[in-house]
């Protein structure tokens, strides 16, 4: 019986670029150059490695997002990923975290899944809730934040450090897992896998073939509000010092200047 | 008055600093109801009555210890129910964030995180986040259903004000799914006697430039002299120098202490994003270059060899 892995992947601005806000207070995806979220191929790997060591698995790649949103599933299906789905629909602008939820759980229903992975966070809205909104939606485990994951005979097991414990943890298949940065090095697509993910076939979707109204989603549909967005002040220019043998002394009298001392 | 309910964190009864910060923040919306559940939850109850909490509901089965977030949600929903408050505040830790999301699908409300502050708004309480790496601040709200907000550390004063704090059992039936994720064990953090990361008022960083797990003696020696938390990038932490559990930056430990001392991090955007909200940012880096010294009030170009047990010795000298 085939393992049927779907991974959430997701479109992000480059974190290197200048993030800003549009008009109606959304991400301005105009300026910055987008990209596969980093902490998103973590999934990928981690998905890729379990079908590896399962005896029949297909890793399919989710994404809800813009147009361009398929360049991340194009890099993740030249990592590996045998196919790819793609929730777009003009309906989606504005989407927060619990219309986001309810599109990528209706996506995974619509394509079927025995475990769906996720990043620990997306690299824009930083939030690193969607795996536990999606466990919650989809009536499933969640097996979230691991730094180390396994699936053997129908069951999911890893590690999740916490603040105060590392913990163990093990669910019955289906579960949604996330996993951290420190689950292991993500794999570079190789040139033939460049190649082959071209060939590979990406569905798309909106709305309507989920079954979701588009009041439920997007700027409308959202059940939080941004009413501001400023640029934080830049920081006052701090004064420099070059050390010439008294530099730990002169800190220590800012410091101290400052009452640390 | 309009009730607010507050999930406690706390350690085996030990109510930790950020709860404390939430019920200071509850009181500018309402009259603070605590929900602390799990093995010593009742123990919590004098020292939240000493900060405002009006009431404290408690749970103690061992659902909560032995299965993973779900039975958490079970209370925080039961305590919903009991209450109907006008807001329900989290602490923003990874497992808070997860209680908080489930519970506002459950009651239909939309969800904040990682608030920094939080104030009471004419439809409903306004928070603050920063974005972008805390290049940006914004003001948001709900505006649908029972605001669901998490908190992060440090983002209000402790205040003492005295309550009630009639401490009352809850009564909370598990759904289906509570059992679903199983804990087979749990390795506590041994402590190091340092304050917390997150709650500490200095926090004392090492990068790749401290060049060695032997070498973060030195680092250690600058945050025992200053009474402060020990922090690292994640170069520092990826080479096995120090454990990730104390990375700071996106994805790790966000803090904002009165005073950032960075040794030898050059200051990426990702490392950035965990510290730039900090009071008071100090870097010690041979580079004069580094993006670091954008941010800092004092810098000091130079090795940090040189500098770092200079600046100790001096704290020490001048502590007498
Ligand atoms: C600066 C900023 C602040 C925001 N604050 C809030 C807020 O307080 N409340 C709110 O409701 N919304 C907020 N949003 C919107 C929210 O980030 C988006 O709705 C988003 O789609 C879901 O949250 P996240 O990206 O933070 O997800 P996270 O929970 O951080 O993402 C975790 C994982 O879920 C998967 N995933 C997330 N989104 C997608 C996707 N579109 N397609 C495929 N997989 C995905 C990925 O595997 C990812 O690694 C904010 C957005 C920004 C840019
Ligand atoms: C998705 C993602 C998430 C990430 N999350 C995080 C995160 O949470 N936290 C984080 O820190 N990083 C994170 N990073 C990594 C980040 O991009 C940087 O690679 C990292 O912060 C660099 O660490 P560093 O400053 O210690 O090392 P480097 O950038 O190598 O800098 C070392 C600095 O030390 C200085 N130096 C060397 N020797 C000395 C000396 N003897 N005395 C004084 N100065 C010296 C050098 O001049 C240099 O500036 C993330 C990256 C990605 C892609």
């Amino acid at each position: 019986m085939s393992l049927r892995i779907v991974v959430c992947v997701k479109y992000v601005p480059d974190a290197t670029g200048d993030r800003h806000f549009a008009d109606d207070l959304t991400l301005d995806r105009e300026d910055v150059d987008g990209l596969l979220s980093e902490l998103d191929e973590y999934a990928v790997e981690q998905a890729l490695q379990i079908a590896d060591a399962a005896d029949d698995a297909e890793v399919t790649v989710l994404t809800v997002g813009p147009e361009d949103a398929k360049d991340a599933l194009r890099k993740a299906l030249s990592m590996g990923a045998d196919r790819a789905v793609h929730v777009e629909d003009d309906d989606l602008h504005g989407s927060d975290v619990i219309g986001t939820s309810l599109v990528l759980a209706k996506a995974v229903e619509e394509t079927g899944y025995d475990l769906v992975i996720s990043g620990m966070a997306s690299t824009d809205g930083t939030m690193g809730v969607v795996p536990a909104l999606l466990a919650e939606r989809l009536g499933v485990p969640q097996v979230t934040l691991l730094s180390q994951v396994s699936v053997e005979g129908g069951v999911v097991r890893g590690r999740r450090d916490g603040d105060s414990a590392s913990e163990e943890l093990e669910a019955s298949l289906p579960a949604v897992v996330s996993v951290t940065d420190q689950s292991g090095e993500a794999r570079y697509p190789s040139f033939k896998g460049i190649m082959a993910a071209k060939k590979k076939p990406v569905k798309s979707l909106d709305l309507d073939d989920l079954g979701i109204d588009a009041d439920e989603v997007g700027l409308a549909g959202s059940w939080t509000a941004v009413d501001s967005a400023a640029e934080r002040p830049a920081r006052t220019a701090g004064t420099i010092v070059k050390d010439e043998g008294e530099g730990g002394k002169q800190l220590a009298g800012f410091l101290a200047g400052q009452k640390f001392i | 008055m309009a009730e607010v309910l507050v999930f406690v964190d706390h350690v085996d009864g030990a109510v930790r600093k950020p709860t404390l910060e939430l019920l200071t923040l509850a009181r500018r919306v309402g009259e603070p109801v605590a929900l602390a559940v799990g093995a010593g939850a009742s123990d919590t109850a004098g020292v939240l009555a000493e900060h405002g909490a009006v009431k404290v509901l408690v749970s103690e089965a061992s659902e909560y210890g032995d299965f993973l977030v779900v039975p958490k949600v079970d209370a925080l929903q039961a305590a919903y129910g009991a209450v109907s408050p006008v807001a329900v505040l989290v602490p923003s830790s990874a497992e808070g964030k997860e209680i908080a999301a489930r519970l506002a699908v459950r009651i239909g409300s939309g969800l904040i995180t990682d608030a920094v502050d939080l104030e009471a708004g004419e439809q409903g309480p306004v928070a603050t986040q920063s974005a972008f790496a805390a290049s940006f601040t914004t003001k948001s709200r709900v505006s649908r259903g029972t605001p669901v907000i998490t908190v992060k550390p440090n983002s209000a004063p402790v205040e003492p004000a005295s309550a009630a704090g009639a401490v009352e059992e809850l009564a909370v039936e598990f759904s289906a799914g509570a059992s679903g994720t199983k804990v087979l064990s749990r390795t506590p953090r041994e402590s190091t006697g340092r304050p917390e990361l997150t709650e500490a008022a200095i926090v004392v960083s090492g990068g790749r430039g401290v060049n060695g797990a032997e070498n973060f003696a030195v680092i250690e020696a600058l945050a025992d002299s200053l009474g402060a938390a020990v922090g690292a990038s994640r170069a520092a932490v990826d080479a096995g120098w120090y454990p990730h559990t104390n990375q700071v930056g996106q994805t790790g430990k966000s803090v904002s202490p009165q005073l950032y001392i960075a040794s030898g991090i050059s200051g990426a955007i990702q490392h950035r994003a965990g510290m730039q909200t900090s009071k008071t940012i100090v870097a010690v880096n041979k580079d004069s270059e580094a993006p670091i010294f954008d941010l800092v009030d004092y810098g000091v170009v130079g090795d940090l060899f040189d500098v770092v047990p200079q600046l100790t010795e001096e704290i020490n000298t001048r502590k007498g």
